[in-house]
Order: structure tokens, then sequence, then C-alpha cells
């Protein structure tokens, strides 16, 4: 009798062993170019920095999480904050809410009206939605670009119909941000919500009607709490990946328009603050895990129960 | 009578915002294109008609080293993802949980949970210091990386088709005295290869389209496409970088049509 349990305990440790070395490929390839780097960053940020970029080793040092926030004053040695940096911070965020806000705005709709399509069309419209998203994030930036500039469709346009009689610089501004963002972020907003949307019961939209509520009643009551959870993984899916937008603000905002991508590379390159730029790179990615968990405590629930 | 033709599924407006949306979305995709085939030399005017722009991309050495690079790459990372990625779904799926499978799924997918340029970075202190240390500065780093990031891509979609396998063919095959190996080849990699095709895919375009992490990790002159061409957005744009980028995205948009084509014909 115990040697039957001992076989079928051995059985399973051998089954457990088989299985971490059918996965070591992977987690070691993932370890060694992701994982690894991270934490040797993450060691980075807490040595003093060097002379001319790189980091002193094994010269252990708090001014890189320190100038985070704060500055000193090279002459008198004061304390004040780091504007520099806060703003850089501040654009970071506000432009990702607005393009979150935007997003939601022009997405809600879109997805509502192709999960209100006949079953039989609405995968040719999602199609549509698909394409751009798996178009090239550069080549759409760069699409973007050649709309917004100032010899550009947009400001053609607008001067053939007189509505303006110089080109608006939109180029080089925060708006051209997020301009930018919005256009390559959209499909992220609408596939989640159309996933909610799509399961969506309007026998309960009809009950609505039957008593007599009125359209903008039935969207705000009755609708929108249904996809709630749609709403919150189309915001969370394009909140993170504008907090850590590189190539868009690079190419739409210029050199002076940073966010929180670009004040990371300037901080490895011509800025020589490594500790620094480990610092705030690993706060963005705090930020970041932070909100993808709760996408993912929020996507499970919302599976498992319609109410959330 | 009016009530019959009350539409409950209606709101007011949203059929505009829809139709505003999907102009939004290629309008800016349609200019590129179009600019593509100018016969000028500007990307705001129209001079007619030409490839011309096509043919001098298709003769600058610079772009066809960085396509020949970008594919190269994107072939052999997108395949030992998919090698790696296979046999990682096999371990993490069909099991009652053990110890180690969560973490096993969280580290699979982190490269999906940190921003890009983070991961950029932390690779390219990293690897810089690897290369003053053994003085090897080829392809190697960018293909550890590209392989590394395309790995969880490549394992949603097999992990999806595993996760819908269930046991009984295998069990009928080994009651049939199929050894281990026979069973996997003959019945568990033939019902798995849609997912294995899929993954593989979606590995290749990730890869292809890879911008942030290539920039910062590729040696001098290792030049992808796409850092071909955020390098050239810098300078004074011709209709040259238009006609680049509508070939890339044709093979995109190719890809991509394969791949809605394949997994529907499972469905």
């Amino acid at each position: 009798m115990a040697s039957a349990q001992e076989a079928a305990e051995a059985a399973a440790r051998s089954d457990v062993r088989n299985r971490w070395l059918l996965s070591a490929p992977a987690l070691l390839i993932i370890f060694f170019a992701a994982v690894g780097p991270l934490f040797i960053m993450l060691a980075y940020s807490f040595m003093a920095k060097g002379d001319y970029g790189d980091v002193k080793f094994g010269q252990f040092s708090l001014d890189g999480w320190f100038s985070v926030l704060f500055e000193r004053d090279i002459f008198d040695d004061t304390l004040s904050l780091a504007d520099a940096n806060l703003s850089v911070f501040w654009r970071s965020l506000k432009l990702s809410v607005m393009t979150t806000a935007v997003t939601l705005f022009l997405g809600f709709p879109t997805a509502y009206f192709i999960a209100t399509r006949p079953p039989e069309k609405r995968e040719t419209w999602l199609f549509l939605i698909t394409i751009p998203f798996w178009t090239n994030l550069l080549i759409r930036t760069f699409a973007m670009q050649e709309v917004i500039r100032n010899e550009g469709i947009l400001n053609s346009v607008l001067l053939a119909l007189g509505v303006i009689d110089r080109p608006i610089q939109i180029m080089f501004t925060d708006t051209a941000i997020l301009f930018g963002m919005v256009y390559v972020y959209l499909p992220l907003m609408v596939l989640p919500l159309y996933a909610a949307m799509d399961k969506l019961d309007f026998r309960l939209v009809e009950a609505g009607y039957d008593l007599y509520a009125t359209r903008f009643r039935v969207l705000w009551r009755i609708i929108i709490p249904l996809v709630k959870p749609g709403i919150i993984a189309g915001s969370i899916l394009v909140f993170v990946p504008s907090l850590g937008a590189y190539v868009i603000p690079r190419v739409l905002g210029g050199g002076k328009n940073m966010m929180l991508g670009n004040y990371i590379e300037l901080q490895f390159g011509q800025g020589r603050n490594w500790p620094l730029g480990a610092a705030i790179s690993i706060t963005l990615m705090a930020v970041v895990m932070v909100a993808l968990l709760f996408y993912v405590r929020s996507a499970t629930r919302g599976e498992a129960g319609r109410e959330g | 009578m009016k009530a019959r033709h009350f539409d409950i599924s209606a709101q007011p407006g949203f059929a505009t915002v829809a139709m505003l949306t999907f102009v939004l979305l290629y309008l800016p995709i349609v200019t590129l294109v179009v600019y593509a085939f100018n016969a000028g030399n500007s990307i705001a005017l129209w001079e007619g008609f030409s490839l011309r722009w096509f043919i001098s991309a298709a003769q600058n050495e610079r772009v066809q080293e960085a396509s020949i690079r970008s594919l190269v790459v994107a072939a052999i990372a997108a395949t030992i993802a998919t090698l790696a990625a296979t046999m990682a779904a096999l371990a993490t799926t069909r099991t009652r949980p053990y110890r180690g499978l969560t973490f096993k799924y969280a580290f699979i997918n982190q490269p999906l949970m940190v921003p890009e340029i983070v991961t950029a970075v932390a690779l390219l202190i990293v690897f810089s210091r690897i290369k003053v240390w053994t003085g090897y500065s080829g392809i190697g780093y960018l293909l550890a990386a590209h392989t590394a990031f395309c790995i969880p891509f490549a394992y949603l979609p097999i992990r999806a088709r595993l996760e819908g396998m269930d046991l009984t063919l295998e069990r009928a095959a080994a009651d049939l005295y199929a050894r281990p190996w026979m069973t996997f080849r003959r019945v568990t990699l033939p019902l798995l290869r849609p997912g294995i095709i899929a993954g593989f895919m979606l590995a290749f375009v990730i890869s292809l389209d890879d911008v942030v992490i290539t920039e910062f990790v590729k040696s001098a002159g290792q030049e992808t496409l796409p850092t071909y061409m955020l390098g050239q957005l810098r300078r004074v744009v011709t209709p040259e970088i238009n006609a680049i980028a509508t070939a890339f995205l044709a093979l995109s948009v190719a890809i991509v049509t394969i791949f809605f084509f394949v997994n529907r014909k499972k469905a």
C-alpha cells in the first residue's frame, strides 16, 4: 500500500521535473534578455553616478532616487523640487489621461456600432479595426505626422476652405503627441469594449424601454453599467502604453516636449545620470505593473460575475 | 405601427462617431500610401502617378541591407521563440496545479507587463557591459532581445490551443501501445499545429515591428528597417520613405490577413 503511494508520488515528482526541464529554455531566455537586466537596473539605481555616464561600481548612493523629485543647488546646497523632472511627469500623466478620455469618447460609440451590426457583418468591421492595430507603430506615427504637419493634408484643407489664413503649427506640440497617441492606441480601446458589448443582453435594454426610459437613460443606467469591465479594460490598455510612450513623442513632439520614455533615454545619453534614469524607469515600471494587475483582477472578476 | 420600427439598439450620434473613427483610422494611412506613388519630390504636393520612389527605395543599399536584417532577425527570433514557447506551453497546461506554475505564467508573460523603454534601457546597461567584456558586438544581442519579447506572443495562442485539447486522443494512442514520442509526433503535434502557426506569425510580426528595443540594443551598423526609418524621419523626408512604409505595410497586412483566415478556419 505504502509502496504504491510512493510510486505515485515519485511519478508525480518526475512529471513536475520534466515540466521544469521543458519550460527551461523559455525561462532562461527571458531571464537573460528581459527579467535579469531589470534587476541589474534596480541595482544601478542605488549606485553613485559615474562622471561620464555609467555608474561607480559598488559605491552605494541614494542620489538617483533622491533626484527623481528633488535637486540640490550647486552653490548654496539648498533643496528644491526638481522642476524639470516634475514637468515631464506631469506632461506624461496629463497626455495619458487625455488620450484615454478621447479614445473612450471615440471608441465607445464605435464598439457599440460594431456590436449592433448583424452578426455576419461584425467580423468585417472588426477586421477594419485590427488592420491599423497590426500596422507598425512607427508607420502609423509617420502617417499622423504627414496629416498634421504645416504642409500636411489637415492644414491644406483648412487653408483651401478659408477657415485659416496661415497653417496652424501642430507638429512639435503636446497636441501633436495627443493626436498621435489617440490615433495609435484607439484600437486598444475599441477591442475590449467590443468584447464586453458583444455579450450585452439586449432584452435588458428592451425592458428599460418598456419601462419608459429615454435613450440616454438606457445608455447611462443599463448599457454603461453592463459594459463597465470593458471600459476599465480598454482604459488601462490605452493608459499603460501611453505612459510609457517613446516613439510617438520623439517623432511628433520633437526635442522639447519630452515624455517619460524620452526623459529616461536622455538620462542614459546626454544627461549622463544613469542612476536617475534607472530610478525613473523602475518607478514607471511599478506604476504600469500596478495598473496591469488591477486590469487582470477586474478582467477575471468581470468573467466571474456581471456585477463586477 | 411606429413601435415596430423602434430600434432598441440605436443610440443617437453613435453611428456618426463610429464613421468618424473609421475615417480617422484610415485617412493617415491612405495619405501615406497615396504619396508613395507621387511623381514629385514632395510628400505634400501631388505631381502625378509614378513608381519612381519604389524603385529608388529598392535600389537603396541601406534599405536593402536593413530589410534583409529585419527579416533574418524576425525569422530566427520567431523560430526560437516558437520552439521555446511550444515546450513551455506543453509544460504549463493540462496538468494539476504544481508548485511554480503561477511563477512560470508570470515569468513568461513578464515582457508584456513592462514598458518597452524600460526593458530597452535595462538591456542597454547589461549588453553594453557584456560588449566591453567579451569584445563581441554581433547580431546575437538583437536576436536574444527579440527572442525574449517574442516568447509571450508565441506562447499565448499555443497555450490557448492546448487548453482546448483534452487528453482523450493521447490516452487512446497510449492504449494502442504508442510510445510517448510517437504519441506526440502523430497525435499532439498535428492537433497543435494551428496554434503553433499562429504563434509563429504573431512572433514574426512583433519582431519585425519592433523599434524601441532594437534602437537601444543594436550595435553600430545594425539598422533594421524600423530603426532606419526612425533615423530618416529626422532628415528631409521624400516620398521614398512613404514607399518603404507602404511596402512594409503591405507585408504586415498580408501576414495579418493570413493569420485571420487560419484562425477562422479553425473555429
